[in-house]
């Protein structure tokens, strides 16, 4: 797809530049030049969304990194004294930092949501979503990570939970599940040693992250952009290049984004959060209710919808893993959803179950709904809930794909917009 | 830029220019907070003045505080060594000016001017040369020719009113802003 | 469509949980008192700041924490507006665990633990020297820190008020007071071990304010979101220009996009 390029340097120096180091070739092919289906909608933006708020998060982190004290007696105060009241705009840093990781979550998932609705793990894009399934789950470890590091009660109770799963492997082989969670901690239960190296982690993936979204670029540009339509594009007449038009569009949507982040930042700093947080780790007490961040609590439902410790445990990492195989478990011949009326309702109603399985987890563990005299106690829906979910992409995904009658694909990107009435010159000049 | 011609290219430069410049200038701001919070807190701030009591400090002695992270010395000088520091012009000095931030800087280096009371010298204990901390000399553990205090990183021996004499160093030990609020207490900073 | 209705029907039923009669294991919803550092533009009464400290310092303080407030924040911009001098004559006249003298120790020949008044620089000292000794003082339950208190409660500014102005309330059938402790519907459990905190004329206030439990609790509150989040008037003083900004950002953006795409609609 990247094609040839077309990058004449203009200067000297520019040449000079150019024959031992092509970084101006490389960005103007791929960020300025670069062909991209000239159908995407605002859907597609989240991608550059994501690639700001990964900035976002990694020049805030380093910031924090320079005042924060990881260890146990320190880590707290060092966040709720030091940070947030005597570093100059520390206040400022770590709200961004804190409700920028939810934001990000929040674009991650419209981000995947999109893939998933229009087809974009299909062949030839394989590896480009088994890339991105990576960042997720790279993602959701440094968020733990960093979440442990506030020290509040919440954070202690979560990485005490979260390291006992490793214990759940007693049943299988005795005393290694245990032996396993001690070495995870560094310690009996959660202390000084596993602040410290939770830091060290929460560090260090953020690298691991830039580095496999490096890949996913690369991928994207090798195969090139899918687009709603779900076609491959035929042509030139289907494309137009990346700046200025999707510059100028990603950049838009992005400011939108930016807005919401910032009145959450500026007027509900805690709007992500838990009370709970504020209260300093208390390895002597446990909190009444406790829940991780909303972005975790669809697995966390499904664990706690098991009733068997090791059991939940392999179904929460199925559930994590089995977005790895969707390329392979879609056996449709059609990519985008818009073309697969059955497929559609059952995204829709996927989206559905993932909602449901949140508020379950948010919920404790006893809570029920009554519903006139009936009463549903919630673990049942979970268990429902989960369920679909294993089926939606274990068994639907490849059933319907054979069975479903698509709708008529249309011809080429370039018609499709054409029909539209909406007429596309070129170069965007008059 | 090179545009084609177009109907209106003054109004469409100018949308280009005006949204480019506007996200520029806020990327511009949004680095300040971050260039700010590497400045020293509001907790180092606090600790910029201090109080100290000097009452317990005998003639001869010198006793070492903490200002501002750097050792602060505060000598009480014994007549013989005023009168020694006095004796000395400041042309003579390798370093004619008197270095005290509650003096202008133009004032020249006389022990006079090294003091507000003759019998506290007040300086910080960093070397000019290459901030180390230099020893005092005492009765017991005399340091350097001047009867003041020694680098031992680089030779620089300053005298008792804490002046250069011989060595490296450029300049005398600084004089820090300070003020008697009592007749043994000093406010610095 | 089918799947909206789906979605209807869901979102419905996540409303729904129904609520029959006062359940009197479950705390009430705290009441919504009116602060002056509500929404966009809130800033902090600074009178009812001042006021507020005085509670804390001649009430709350004798079992209660301000760990992480300085005497210095007294004085910062955004706070009770006390001048640094009035900031620093309030923390000479705290007693501060001194460092150790010149022969090294830190208790007097009676054990007592040296002191030296404070500076700006100090933060506020514990009233307990550990949290054992603050179980000892208060029959096994311990006063919680104050200094995050807002924001470490579900409700915040509003809880803190529903707590100090729920006392003296007739207690309702089916819920018994053990000995020591009192009854507070607002507390989890509706009984709390902390007594009666405020009563009219606790303190007395220099500016004439009436000295009703209300007020008393309402300046308290006051003072304690502050110690909660001091950056409050910056963040929304700060939060307004930035927000300006990216509206204004967004339009030129919108138009730039607009003029690019040539008003073509989205897809």
């Amino acid at each position: 797809m990247a094609g040839h390029s077309n990058y004449v340097p203009k200067t000297g120096l520019a040449r000079w530049l150019d024959q031992r180091l092509p970084v101006i070739r490389l960005m103007n092919d791929h960020f300025v030049t670069f062909p991209t289906p000239k159908n995407l909608n605002f859907w597609y933006t989240f991608g550059a969304i994501l690639a700001v708020m990964l900035v976002v998060q990694v020049v805030t982190g380093i910031v924090l990194a320079m005042h924060y004290v990881p260890t146990a007696d320190l880590a707290f105060g060092s966040v709720e004294q030091h940070i947030m009241r005597e570093v100059n705009y520390g206040w400022l840093i770590r709200s961004l930092h804190a409700s920028g990781a939810s934001m990000l979550f929040l674009a991650v998932y419209i981000h995947m949501g999109r893939g998933l609705y229009y087809g974009s793990y299909k062949a030839p894009r394989e590896i480009l979503w088994i890339l991105g399934v990576f960042i997720y789950l790279l993602l959701m470890a440094t968020a733990f990570f960093g979440y442990t590091l506030q020290w509040g009660q919440m954070s202690y109770w979560a990485a005490t939970v979260i390291t006992s799963l490793f214990s759940a492997f007693d049943q299988i082989i005795p005393h290694f599940g245990t032996a396993l969670s001690t070495w995870v901690r560094g310690d009996y239960a959660v202390g000084d040693a596993t602040v410290n190296r939770f830091f060290a982690l929460h560090y260090l993936l953020p690298f691991v992250i830039a580095g496999v979204v490096g890949l996913h670029i690369w991928a994207l540009h090798v195969t090139g952009n899918g687009n709603p339509l779900g076609i491959e594009v035929k042509g030139p007449q289907d494309t137009i290049p990346f700046h200025p038009w999707y510059t100028v569009k990603d950049a838009f949507y992005l400011t939108l984004f930016l807005i919401v982040f910032l009145a959450i930042v500026f007027y509900a700093p805690n709007f992500f959060g838990n009370p709970d947080n504020y209260i300093p780790a208390n390895p002597l007490v446990t909190p009444s209710e406790i829940r991780p961040e909303w972005y975790l609590l669809p697995f966390y439902a499904m664990l706690r919808a098991v009733p068997n410790t090791l059991l939940g445990v392999l179904v929460l990492f199925s559930a994590l893993l089995t977005p790895l195989f969707i390329p392979w478990l879609d056996t449709s011949k059609v990519r985008s959803y818009r073309f697969r009326p059955v497929m559609k309702q059952l995204f829709w109603v996927f989206v559905a179950t993932c909602i449901l399985l949140g508020y379950v987890g948010a919920q404790t563990t006893d809570a029920a709904w009554h519903l006139g005299e009936v009463d549903i106690p919630l673990v049942w829906l979970a268990r429902l809930a989960t369920l679909y979910y294993f089926a939606f992409f274990w068994a639907l995904m490849p059933w319907i794909g054979k069975k479903e009658v698509t709708r008529p694909v249309p011809e080429s990107i370039a018609q499709s917009v054409l029909k539209k009435g909406a007429v596309l010159t070129k170069g965007g000049e008059q | 830029m090179a545009n084609p011609p177009t109907p209106e290219p003054t109004r469409r430069d100018f949308l280009y220019i005006a949204t480019g410049a506007a996200a520029t200038l806020g990327v511009g701001f949004a680095a300040w907070p971050f260039i700010d919070s590497m400045n020293p807190s509001s907790a180092v701030l606090a600790m910029a003045s201090i109080e100290v009591d000097l009452s317990a400090i005998q003639p001869g002695q010198q006793v070492i505080f903490k200002w501002r992270g750097h050792p602060l010395f505060v000598r009480r000088r014994t007549p013989k060594e005023i009168a020694a520091a006095r004796a000395v012009s400041p042309s003579d000095l390798p370093d004619g000016l008197a270095r005290n931030a509650n003096l202008t800087e133009s004032a020249p280096a006389t022990d006079a001017n090294r003091t507000i009371k003759p019998e506290w010298l007040v300086v910080v204990g960093v070397c000019t040369h290459l901030g180390c901390t230099p020893a005092v000399s005492t009765r017991e553990s005399p340091q350097g020719a001047y009867g003041g205090w020694l680098c031992h990183c680089h030779g620089s021996d300053f005298d008792a009113s804490g002046r250069i004499r011989k060595g490296p160093a450029p300049q005398n030990l600084a004089v820090p802003p300070y003020a008697f609020i009592g007749p043994t207490k000093i406010k610095i900073g | 469509m089918k799947t909206v209705s789906l979605l209807m029907a869901l979102s419905v039923a996540l409303v729904v949980p129904a609520f029959a009669g006062e359940d009197l294991t479950q705390p009430q919803p705290p009441r919504d008192a009116k602060w002056s550092f509500d929404g966009v533009f809130g800033t902090y009464d600074r009178s009812a700041l001042q006021r507020g400290f005085q509670v804390y310092k001649e009430v709350c303080a004798a079992c209660h924490g301000l760990n992480l407030v300085a005497f210095h924040d007294l004085a910062a911009p955004g706070g009770p507006g006390f001048t640094a001098a009035q900031a620093k004559a309030i923390a000479a006249g705290y007693k501060i665990a001194a460092e150790p003298n010149e022969d090294g120790d830190i208790f007097d020949d009676k054990g007592n633990r040296l002191t030296r008044s404070g500076t700006l620089a100090d933060h506020f000292p514990p009233p307990f020297a550990n949290d054992a000794a603050a179980r000892a003082n208060n029959s096994g339950a311990l006063p919680p820190d104050l200094s995050l208190i807002v924001k470490a409660r579900q409700g915040g500014a509003n809880y803190v008020y529903s707590i100090l102005t729920g006392f003296n309330q007739k207690v309702p059938h089916g819920v018994t007071v053990p000995d020591g402790k009192y009854y507070n519907p607002y507390f989890p459990g509706r009984t709390i071990a902390m007594p009666p905190p405020l009563n009219q004329g606790s303190v007395s206030f220099n500016d004439g304010t009436p000295t009703t439990v209300t007020n008393e609790a309402k300046a308290v509150v006051t003072f304690l979101t502050w110690a909660s989040a001091p950056e409050l008037e910056a963040r929304h003083r700060i939060g307004l220009q930035v927000l300006a900004f990216l509206v204004l950002l967004a339009g030129l953006l919108f138009l730039s996009y607009r003029k690019v795409w040539h008003g073509k609609p989205e897809e």
